[in-house]
């Protein structure tokens, strides 16, 4: 049983079966989001921990102070996914029958801000408030021993919610994963109110009126970010080897790997050539792929699958949010290469510091 | 008519809209003494705090050259450690002479470690590894460990110069302060 859990936390599969269930979550949304088909996950997934937490190494990884948060994250993000979904499954079959959604119902002139919303926020604030007091009261702050310049703990992992940003590190180079894909982040999470025209769905929950929106939202968030929380937490264990959850974190698990360039998989393996010397000859199908990707994908979906979407868009529109959405979805595919193949740069040109 | 001069003049608006200097009072003019002083003290304070807070009271840089003793005192074919924590460096000997290897990850600057069994190092942070010469073989690192000028002191010890340094990638290691036959 713990051997199926630890084959099953392979990284390449660990992703595979998550990215699927989250999709399969989306599509048969009105099987899943029924009460007790949830509460049988939800129970599912309580028997797991509780089966799971007597064995000694899973049980010392998931109570470590830095951890229980994440745990409580976990089941939170499941529950309010759920939440958000049952009540647009809802909305959704009465839209059909042609009434209004529920919240149109329930208030039916606009909510004020003073006194609902600012009552309700500080409802909310007492409750975090408390929960943080009995929290700092209950878990010790896990503090380590003054920072050792000589000295990097092992494995050295960021803060929680930093978790995908460090596994993002492990793909790329600093420039691109610490500063300009999440600069990229930012400020695609800020283009949204002007790219996302769609009216529908303000104020109350659906699916089906914006299916395109919800399903890039679940998978940047639900697929990318706390998956790589969850990989980098409870999967990486020293030297950032991979370990399953109940595989004990031996410090000298030896993973052989060499990586290989994208211009050596060209050049040698596909041509049967050696490599040319200059760097931009070498690197060139690597730059062309890049390129291509960015520049050639966009206008190939306008044409094809996206007509409608371009349509009603209008172009700079739709390409803001088409180059935004081909980088996101480059960082699972750069992944899914790395873990596959060992490739380690599409384009690598070490003498210019410059590696995709 | 009388009781229409007798009406008071409208009265003057209390707005200024024209800033007129106005004769400073012996109180105002310590009011706004004491308030310029203040403002004054804090903006000098904060500006001196942050200056003085770009250099700390510590130095963490070790000397830049050292003497790691005499070149037999290195068994062929292993890493030696002992200058790891104290200088940042690890100075291996292969058939040939000896190496310096600078600790400084090639990917963003954490410390790996030796792994003897295995014969590689190993970054903690995301995973790179480095073969024994230093060339990068796994995980992100771009390029490999860079290498610092070795030589020999006149008495005969090995003398690193951690202020030279070497880079595989651009074929700097075939520079002969590089490597040190003995
Ligand atoms: S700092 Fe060494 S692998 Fe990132």
């Amino acid at each position: 049983m713990k051997e199926f859990f630890n084959a099953l936390a392979d990284p390449s599969r660990f992703f595979l079966i998550f990215t699927v269930a989250v999709f399969a979550m989306l599509k048969w949304r009105e099987f899943f989001t029924a009460p007790k088909v949830a509460l049988t996950i939800f129970f599912g997934a309580v028997v797991f921990f509780v089966w799971a937490i007597r064995d000694p190494g899973f049980k010392a990884n998931i109570t470590k102070p830095d951890n229980i948060p994440i745990i409580f994250m976990l089941f939170l993000v499941g529950f309010f996914s759920w939440l958000s979904l049952y009540r647009a499954v809802k909305n959704d079959r009465r839209i059909d029958r042609g009434e209004l959604p529920e919240e149109a119902v329930e208030n039916p002139k606009k909510v004020l801000t003073w006194p609902d919303l600012v009552y309700s926020e500080f409802l909310c604030m007492l409750i975090g408030t408390a929960v943080l007091l009995i929290w700092a009261l209950l878990l010790k702050a896990p503090l380590e021993e003054p920072a050792n310049p000589n000295k990097t703990p092992n494995p050295s992992k960021a803060p929680w919610y930093f978790l995908g940003l460090q596994e993002m590190l492990v793909y790329f180079d600093p420039w691109l994963a610490g500063v300009i894909l999440p600069g990229l982040i930012v400020n695609g999470l800020m283009a949204i109110p002007y790219v996302d025209t769609n009216p529908k769905g303000n104020g109350y929950y659906t699916f089906k009126e914006r299916p395109f929106a919800i399903t890039s939202f679940f998978f940047g968030f639900i697929v990318l970010w706390v998956s790589m929380i969850i990989l980098m937490t409870f999967l990486r264990g020293p030297n950032q080897a991979f370990f399953g959850p109940f595989e004990p974190w031996n410090l000298h698990k030896v993973e052989p790997t060499v990586n290989i360039q994208f211009s050596q998989i060209f050049w040698e393996q596909w041509l049967g050539t050696s490599r040319p010397t200059g760097w931009f000859l070498r690197e060139l199908p690597g730059i062309a792929l890049v390129v291509g990707y960015l520049a050639i994908t966009p206008m190939l979906l306008a044409k094809t699958v996206c007509k409608k979407m371009v349509a009603q868009m209008g172009n700079p529109r739709y390409l803001t949010m088409m180059i935004m959405f081909l980088i996101m979805v480059a960082m699972p595919i750069k992944m899914v290469l790395r873990w596959t193949f060992n490739l380690q740069f599409i384009v690598n040109i070490q003498e210019l510091f410059l590696n995709i | 008519m009388a009781a229409a001069a007798a009406k008071p003049a409208a009265p003057r608006p209390k707005v200024q809209l024209v800033w007129e200097p106005k004769e400073l009072h012996r109180r105002d003019w310590m009011l706004v003494a004491s308030w310029s002083l203040f403002a004054l003290s804090s903006l000098v304070g904060t500006l001196f705090y942050v200056l003085r807070y770009l250099f700390p009271n510590v130095t963490y840089e070790p000397p830049l050259q050292f003497k790691a003793g005499l070149p037999t005192e290195f068994a062929p074919g292993r890493v030696d450690e002992r200058f790891k924590a104290s200088f940042g460096t690890w100075v291996v000997r292969n058939e040939l002479g000896l190496y310096a290897l600078s600790t400084v990850c090639t990917h963003l600057g954490c410390t790996p470690n030796w792994l003897e069994g295995e014969q590689k190092f190993k970054c903690p942070c995301h995973g790179s590894g480095f073969r024994k010469t230093g060339i990068n073989f796994e995980g992100p690192a771009p390029r490999p460990l860079e290498r610092y000028r070795i030589g020999l002191a006149d008495d005969g010890q090995v003398m690193i110069d951690k202020s030279a340094k070497f880079q595989g990638e651009k074929g700097e290691w075939a520079n002969p302060e590089s490597f040190l036959y003995v």
